[in-house]
């Protein structure tokens, strides 16, 4: 480790810092110019994606659309990760013709961006390709009995894990759903909030995101899981000993996806063709829900009672700031409680 | 690798490099160690400060004076404070038993001791989750309290301090250390008066870098640690959560504040070092 300053080392670091200069060099050289333009040719898609489906688009949707007329030798190159992190990378140039996020919110970044047409919505689901739902999931065989929120509410003993809110998009849908579920059983706005409170007293670690979520829960933390009926299914055809319970009263989640403006041509034909049958069912056999009402498998989807949507309270913009807005909203101040509280 | 420094600064001025890059001398040399350390370091620094400022002064302490930032820059600086004087006294002796000490496996614990470097830390933190989480094989369920992110933090940062003393142990002379134990000095007086000194230089860099990096982890602590706002969740986390919900410039105000207190304790190690090399001799 002892550097001396001996001339063969001098003349070694001299060496290195010539190298290190040129390497960096060229790698701004050779890097700049392919980055800014978004959209390939026509024979290639730039998906940019979160990472649940990764599977369902490498194994199962990309190859049976190369099978199509219009998807016949059509390549893809993919990038998965956090829906944010990867809406945020498309927004700081990383080339992408199709893109399919978990939140509107993050298709609505690129629409102020100006890389993704105003007009996204504009066709017969409103730009939402998949649905899911805030489901529970449990240990096998349910041995608490979990059927909904309110069991968790009632539960003084229970161990949940959910993300945590200020962290993951995720979280909030969530919370959002045992808001719903308690104001739709006729509880007040104020008794709802007490169950938000309740449930998230009841956790040993909130997670940085939905996948940290369910790797703590897998690897033996807590009794339910709070998540995506997706990530459940997802988690299940992996091999993994869980159960989950879709409650009678949830929310309804919706996964957009979208072409940038200047796309490829295959990339706005695979958008159009993940909302044929073909692709619909797909999508079902890995877990999500069908936009189309007459393929939902309701066999394996069981349909809610009561499900209701983030636009009964006003929409994500709205909800962002009441509920979770740093300082005033109403969930932040609940956390903050209960973080004084055990201090 | 600012142990290079702390031995450096004990030896001679350089003398004069014979090889010269072509056509050029010392001022070339100059200039490219500061192009590249401006293209490398300070461009991001000044980047992200100026991201931080983005909403004048005001913008910045509203950031950084928020309560759910509050709790978590006191929990990061008080994990590491703990983390870095456990350090401080375990990587001394680790540092002590590698270089004074022969047993059989010790080159092979030397080798091991640079493994949390070479692990990616989301393994790290998977392997900790693993040891100490609700199927902890060991019955211990560390996993999701204050204690799991300090346990977290030692392994990452455990060869720092190590690292830093090794090489001055290894070159210490022992003859002093005989000299002092014929003039009839204790152990203890002889590891005070005698050996503590020498390496305090290298115990002081290595706490100040393990410091740093533990100001600043992320990676092994997103399993282990609870990220429950206000009760275990760091600085590096809740910067995350300023991301994920696009409040940069609160996300970089609050890493401004972590760069300074970590540059406020790597200058200050500098300066106690020069003061105790002009007051020792």
């Amino acid at each position: 480790m002892s550097l001396s300053s001996s001339k063969k080392s001098r003349r070694s670091i001299q060496a290195l810092l010539v190298l290190a200069l040129v390497a960096f060099g060229a790698i701004v050289v050779g890097c700049g110019s392919s980055d800014d333009s978004s959209g390939g040719d026509s024979g290639s898609v730039n998906l940019v994606a979160y990472s649940t489906p990764q599977q369902a688009y490498e194994e199962h949707l990309e190859p049976a659309f190369n099978e199509t007329t219009d998807g016949e030798g059509v390549s893809f190159t993919n990038s998965f990760g956090a829906s944010g992190d990867q809406s945020r990378a498309v927004e700081s140039g990383q080339k992408a013709d199709y893109v399919n996020f978990a939140l509107e919110t993050d298709v609505t970044r690129l629409v102020d961006s100006g890389q993704v047409s105003a007009d996204w919505q504009n066709n017969k689901y409103k730009g939402i390709v998949t649905n899911s739902v805030v489901a529970i999931v449990v240990r096998p065989g349910n041995p608490l009995g979990i059927k909904n929120f309110e069991d968790i509410v009632n539960n003084d003993d229970i161990e949940v894990v959910t993300p945590n809110p200020f962290t993951s998009g995720g979280a909030r849908w969530n919370i959002m759903a045992i808001y719903g579920a308690a104001l739709n059983s006729g509880k007040t706005p104020e008794q709802a909030l007490g169950d938000v409170e309740n449930v998230l007293s009841k956790t040993p670690t909130q997670s940085e995101s939905a996948r940290v979520a369910l790797q703590a829960f897998i690897g033996g933390t807590g009794d339910v899981l709070l998540s995506y009926e997706n990530e459940a299914i997802a988690a299940q055809l992996a091999g993994e000993d869980v159960d989950y319970v879709v409650p009678e009263s949830t929310i309804l989640i919706e996964q957009p996806a979208a072409v940038t403006v200047d796309a490829s041509k295959a990339a706005t034909d695979f958008l159009n063709w993940n909302w044929t049958d073909e692709a619909q069912q797909i999508w079902q056999e890995q877990g999500y829900r069908s936009v189309n009402p007459q393929l939902l498998d309701k066999q394996k989807f069981p349909v809610p009672a009561d499900l209701f949507t983030i636009k009964e309270f006003g929409g994500w913009d709205k909800v962002a700031d009441e509920f979770f807005g740093d300082g005033t909203g109403s969930v932040f101040e609940i956390v903050q409680d209960l973080g004084y509280s055990t201090e | 690798m600012s142990e290079v420094t702390t031995i450096d600064a004990r030896e001679p001025r350089p003398r004069k490099a014979i090889f010269r890059l072509p056509g050029a001398g010392q001022a070339l040399n100059k200039g490219l160690v500061v192009t590249y350390l401006g293209i490398m370091v300070l461009l991001p620094i000044v980047a992200i400060t100026s991201k931080a400022f983005e909403d004048g002064i005001s913008g910045f302490w509203d950031a950084v004076s928020a309560p759910q930032s509050v709790a978590a820059l006191k929990l990061t600086v008080i994990c590491s404070l703990i983390v870095v004087v456990i350090n401080a006294v375990m990587g001394t002796l680790i540092a002590w038993v590698l270089v004074r000490d022969k047993f059989p496996g010790q080159r092979v614990i030397n080798s091991i001791i640079d493994l949390p470097f070479a692990l990616p830390t989301i393994v790290a933190s998977l392997i900790l989750l693993t040891v100490y989480g609700a199927d902890s094989p060991l019955g211990i369920h560390l996993a999701f309290t204050k204690p799991a992110i300090v346990v977290a933090l030692l392994f990452v940062t455990l060869p720092f301090v190590v690292r830093a003393v090794q090489p001055l142990l290894l070159s210490l002379d022992r003859d002093m250390e005989a000299a002092a134990e014929s003039l009839g000095a204790r152990k203890w007086l002889i590891f005070r008066r005698v050996i503590f000194p020498n390496l305090a230089p290298g115990i002081a860099t290595g706490v100040a870098l393990a410091f740093a990096r533990a100001l600043g982890e992320f990676g092994s602590l997103v399993l282990v640690s609870g990220n429950i706002p206000f009760q275990t969740e760091v600085a590096s986390v809740y910067i995350r959560g300023q991301i994920e919900f696009d409040r940069l410039a609160s996300a970089s105000a609050v890493s401004v504040v972590l760069l300074a207190i970590s540059l406020a304790l790597l200058a200050s190690v500098t300066l106690a070092q020069r003061w105790g090399l002009r007051h020792d001799r």
